[in-house]
């Protein structure tokens, strides 16, 4: 459904160096990346920030043209036939809107049926149908201008599937929602990938996006992919240490408790980084309960960007393509 | 194509819904805009108030040469004068959206707005054209008539090529927009006076690169039965549709061009 083979983006980046020379440097966004998804599949592509993701999510759009390299989507070279990928792939970029600013979200959704010429009919099922699991009738009446982040992100999915897409590209869905509306954008995702077979491909920061609905992942910096295969795996191998904050009632001296390393001290509070295979939270809480008094706790889970360093600690080289 | 017509006009439909729930400031804009552009007009009419012709072209004369030139240039602006914002769309990678739907893209900038402000513009031109008209003496024949209308047309395409081609440089680097205002602006104003009082260099530039000459001098010289100072053959008084499909094939032909060199914004 999707290919890259050896794909690069270059860019040229120029830089006042003086009064009036300037540096001409080129800069690989992507770095020679290649993978294939097949139909049906929910695939995560995370990396921090500047990594190359939505660049990548770029090419695979036609959005950007790929300075070197193959990139086949749903059987179609996607700058080259653009308008006809167009048709048959939906977009949702977290940050910016598909929809019309100032019309009620029920006209953007007109507009998009035109746009895509998709019967009446079965425009109206699909739309219903979203309607329903998205609790969209509240707010179909405003203008998009008016809706909270988490309101228009709900119009945003519809407005990305009404088409009936067989790939929807998501970059970053979730960023910025609160948690009841991440949950509910999630639990959309899944069906429609359940229900209708949809081909989904999420850039994203957030790891709890990946653990809900993607089985395989992909993890990409510095324009090279450093990882593919499962989360579980992923954390098997790199993931395993997380760190718990404590605050407790004074400054004290760092904490020794079995199972877990304080590896951050900032006057009452103090970072303890601790193994899941060799204690849990539980029983960590109780250790430091014991030994002083706390007044409140909070786990940090792993972050990408944390994950991408122990990755590279560990000795890892980009993956070969 | 005729699909293609209907997404536009739908697509502006929606973008005229939302400005008219601002009746009484699009009113306003109207006026404004019409009074503003009058004073063009004036400055012409304070040039004869001092010399009787110029280069050879009585007021009237020059009055239907601006009048066309004017209407072109308004309905162009009308339908793509948004396009002074395109450098922003691509600073910003709004047009990140444009490429992802399935419709020509440059329909879609072309589509993202229209000002119903402008059409003030179209109104002052229309009026000096009536002036214009009731002024000079023409030998009426179907073709004359049909010329002006046809002139109007041509010259709005011409325009709108000019301006698509230069939006372009905004893919390249994205704050030129000052240097194609001069272009666009500057335009207008050559197009409404007769080529014959400018500087040979520049007749050039009009007739044989940008070509402003087909907007209202020729057509002029057509209408009014002129003689042409210049002495160009004859035939270019009829070529300004020709000219205006050319310019359009060649301004779309620029446009795909550029938008492979689409960098859009951010990582």
């Amino acid at each position: 459904m999707i290919e890259l083979r050896d794909v690069e983006k270059r860019f040229v980046v120029r830089a006042k160096t003086g009064r009036l020379r300037r540096d001409r440097r080129e800069v690989k966004a992507v770095d020679g990346i290649s993978f294939s998804i097949e139909r049906g599949a929910m695939v995560g592509y995370v990396g921090p920030n500047g990594a190359g993701k939505s660049t990548t999510v770029k090419m695979l759009t036609g959005i950007l043209v790929p300075s070197s390299g193959q990139v086949r989507v749903a059987g179609l070279d996607p700058p080259r036939q653009r308008i006809e990928l167009a048709r048959r792939i939906g977009v949702v970029f977290g940050q910016r809107s598909q929809l019309w600013w100032d019309l009620p979200l029920a006209d953007s959704f007109e507009l998009l049926r035109h746009i895509y010429r998709v019967p009446a009919q079965r425009h109206r099922a699909n739309l219903d149908r979203f309607a329903e699991t998205l609790g969209l009738a509240a707010f179909m009446a405003t203008p998009v201008r008016q809706l909270s982040l988490g309101q228009r992100m709900r119009g945003e999915l519809t407005a990305a599937l009404l088409h009936d897409p067989e790939i929807v590209f998501l970059d970053e869905p979730t960023i910025g929602l609160d948690v009841v509306a991440k949950a509910a954008v999630r639990e959309f995702l899944a069906e429609v990938n359940r229900e209708r077979g949809v081909t989904l491909l999420l850039t994203t920061h957030d790891l709890a996006d990946i653990e809900r609905l993607c089985s395989r992942l992909l993890i990409v910096d510095h324009g090279h992919l450093i990882w593919d295969g499962g989360l579980d795996e992923l954390k098997r191998r790199y993931g395993q240490e997380r760190t718990m904050v404590v605050d407790l009632e004074e400054a004290a001296p760092p904490l020794e408790v079995p199972g877990a390393r304080v590896v951050k001290v900032d006057g009452p509070r103090q970072w303890l980084a601790f193994r899941r295979d060799e204690t849990s939270a539980a029983e960590l809480t109780a250790a430091v309960a014991a030994r002083t008094r706390l007044l409140d706790l909070a786990i940090e889970e792993t972050e990408i960007e944390e994950i991408v360093r122990r990755i590279y600690a560990a000795g890892a080289a980009p993956l070969a393509t | 194509m005729r699909a293609l017509a209907a997404i536009y006009a739908r697509l502006v439909g929606a973008r005229i819904r939302s400005q008219l729930e601002y009746r009484l400031s699009v009113a306003l804009q109207l006026v404004g805009v019409g009074l503003l552009t009058a004073t063009d007009f004036v400055a012409i009419a304070v040039i004869f108030a001092n010399v009787p012709a110029l280069g050879d072209w009585s007021l009237g004369e020059v009055a239907l040469l601006y009048a066309l030139a004017t209407i072109s240039f308004a309905l162009t602006d009308l339908v793509i004068g948004h396009l002074d914002l395109f450098p922003q769309m691509i600073r910003e990678g709004t047009f990140d959206q444009i490429l992802v739907r399935p419709l020509p893209s440059l329909l879609q900038v072309v589509a993202s707005d229209f000002a119903v402000r402008r059409v003030g513009k179209a109104l002052q031109g229309i009026a000096v054209l009536v002036f214009a008209l009731a002024t000079v003496e023409v030998d009426w024949t179907l073709g004359r008539v049909l010329a002006i209308p046809v002139a109007i047309a041509a010259g709005a395409l011409i325009y709108g090529a000019v301006w698509v081609a230069l939006a372009t440089i905004a893919f390249w680097i994205v704050d030129a927009i000052e240097l194609v205002n001069a272009f666009t602006y500057g335009g207008s104003f050559l197009s409404q006076y007769p080529i014959g009082i400018f500087a040979r260099w520049l007749r050039g530039i009009v007739v044989f690169v940008v070509p402003l000459a087909f907007v209202a001098y020729f057509p002029a010289l057509y209408v009014l039965d002129k003689e042409d100072t210049l002495g160009l053959p004859e035939a270019l008084r009829f070529a300004s549709p020709v000219v205006a499909v050319l310019a359009s094939i060649a301004a779309a032909a620029v446009w795909r061009n550029a938008v492979r060199h689409y960098r859009s914004a951010g990582g």
